[in-house]
């Protein structure tokens, strides 16, 4: 298995706070990777940096084997933003328009909206159980129906890698799971790299099948069963201080 | 109206500009709107009244200036883009900020240029509320290739407009270049709003492309739905606001601008009582 994004020591600072230290990880193709660490632990940062949304400061990053800097996304790496919660409802737009920005860079420069196209955005909307909500205005549905929208977008593209940033907000807790179970699908199924951030450990790492905490730098990574074994002590000492307050549900 | 329009090559002139400024305006007034810019019409409109302000003072100065007040316009038009954009980069939190700072730079360039070519007159009424008989031919075809410009580059970036609108983080992630793609939007909007201004008036411009697009969200299911309903109200307002303007001889800005609010207050009415009459079953 190929690594698909590779992190080496990576330093990075908003002003003179310093909000990643010496970060290193490898994402391994297949894996479906839960990053955890409470707010403000440079989770959303070494995301931006994955995304080249913010320029690497110190350490170096690679996707597809290409420096991020050179790496041109067309495709291979999606998306899931926290923000996507927070879109304006009133926005006039269908689900299947939702969708077919997600196609915007595979589309040629002539694109009308030919069948391949249609057939693509109808096939991801299935894949997330919501095909028949396709011309419902996205302001009028659910959060987690949103959030299931926002997915299909996402994997339109049939990228390899996706990255969602705490997807799981604004989602009711008992559509939570269903959530889970879809990304548990895509990973198996269509063989998607998933990295799933989170600040709530406790769901987290019944899901995934590599586990990553962060906190400034990396205090943890490996197999989540191994995590789970340990003793709150143990698991403290790994996390850092300021992680103590968070408890583990089962 | 008609016979005239068969009979005065101005007032022709003024109609075509019209159909294609009520095409124009609520075509990008639907992407401004969404995008909760609602308010940079305004900015540019004003700058562009610097500009016509400017060609009117060296109209008078060197007459010899091929230059008229409506090109000095639109480059100041598109002038004043460039710098709400580069504001909206310096002020990344407070975006909107680089309205009303070209808004008022605007306006106190247009002062100054007006008290310097002696004062307000008829021309200044005309560009301020708009006019039935201001467009040249020459005028026309500047339009006409405004229009053409503007058509294409939103067939072709249709996908990339609608992605950034909506979010602007994701279509950056998919590998859309968004900062070309504002310069170019925006550099558009003034083309435009420098076009509309002969017909609607520095002082509505902004009406024209924001009522229509208000209008047409309350009825429209999807965004292409929004941009089609907009252009039908946006087409009925100036239609409709020129002929009244004409045979009322009131600038046709305000009839246009009163029609488009006319058919708004209709449509929210008509919508509510539908709503109720559905919702009593």
């Amino acid at each position: 298995m190929s690594h698909l994004i590779e992190v080496n020591n990576v330093t990075h600072r908003y002003d003179h706070h310093k909000v990643l230290e010496d970060v290193s990880f490898t994402i391994t193709e297949g894996d479906f990777v839960g990053l955890v660490g409470p707010n403000g632990s440079g989770k959303t940062t070494i995301i931006k940096l994955m995304l080249g949304l913010e320029k690497v400061q110190k350490g170096s990053i690679t996707a597809f084997n290409k420096p991020i800097e050179k790496f041109h996304n067309k495709g291979h790496i999606s998306f899931v933003s926290q923000k996507a919660n927070s879109f304006s409802r009133d926005f006039p737009a269908t689900a299947k328009e939702v969708v077919s920005m997600g196609l915007t860079t595979k589309a040629s420069v002539w694109r009308p909206t030919t069948k391949k196209y249609e057939y693509l955005i109808f096939e991801a909307l299935d894949r997330v159980n919501m095909l028949k909500y396709a011309n419902h205005n996205i302001g009028d549905l659910s959060g987690g129906q949103q959030q299931r929208i926002f997915i299909a977008r996402a994997i339109v593209n049939n990228p390899k890698l996706l990255i969602l940033d705490e997807p799981t907000v604004g989602v009711d807790t008992e559509n939570v799971e269903q959530f889970y179970q879809l990304l548990s699908q895509l990973n198996r199924e269509l063989g998607i790299t998933l990295i799933l951030v989170s600040h709530d450990i406790g769901t987290i790492t019944t899901h995934v099948n590599d586990l990553l905490c962060l906190n400034k730098s990396v205090h943890y990574h490996g197999n989540p069963n191994d995590f789970e074994n340990m003793t709150d002590e143990q698991r403290s000492i790994i996390y850092g201080h300021t992680m103590n307050t968070i408890t583990h549900h089962h | 109206m008609l016979e005239a329009l068969l009979n005065f090559e101005i007032l022709r002139n003024t109609f075509y500009t019209g159909l294609i400024v009520g095409l124009l305006a609520p075509l990008l007034g639907t992407f401004i709107v969404v995008r909760r810019l609602s308010l940079i019409s305004d900015g540019l409109s004003h700058v562009t009244l610097a500009g016509i302000s400017f060609g009117l003072l060296m109209q008078k100065k060197y007459t010899l200036l091929m230059l008229t007040p409506f090109h000095t316009g639109i480059f100041f038009s598109v002038l004043g883009a460039i710098v709400i954009e580069n504001l909206r980069h310096v002020y990344k939190s407070f975006q909107e900020i680089a309205i009303p700072i070209t808004l008022s730079i605007g306006v106190g360039l247009s002062v100054v240029f007006i008290a310097l070519a002696d004062g307000i007159n008829t021309d200044i009424y005309a560009y301020l509320f708009g006019s039935v008989a201001a467009v040249s031919r020459a005028d026309l075809y500047v339009v006409l290739v405004t229009a053409v410009f503007v058509i294409i580059v939103i067939t072709f970036l249709y996908k990339e407009l609608f992605a950034l609108s909506f979010d602007e983080e994701f279509a950056t992630v998919s590998g859309i270049r968004a900062k070309i793609i504002h310069y170019l939007f925006i550099i558009m909007t003034a083309l435009v709003i420098a076009a509309s201004i002969r017909i609607v008036g520095v002082l509505l411009v902004s009406a024209l492309m924001t009522l229509p697009v208000a209008t047409a969200m309350r009825l429209a299911k999807s965004f292409k739905q929004t941009i089609i309903f907009s252009i039908i109200y946006g087409e009925t307002s100036v239609i409709i606001g020129l002929i009244t303007g004409y045979y009322f001889e009131i600038p046709p800005g305000g009839t246009i601008v009163i029609i488009a609010a006319i058919l708004l207050a209709l449509t929210l009415l008509i919508k509510k009582w539908y709503s109720a009459y559905i919702y009593r079953g």
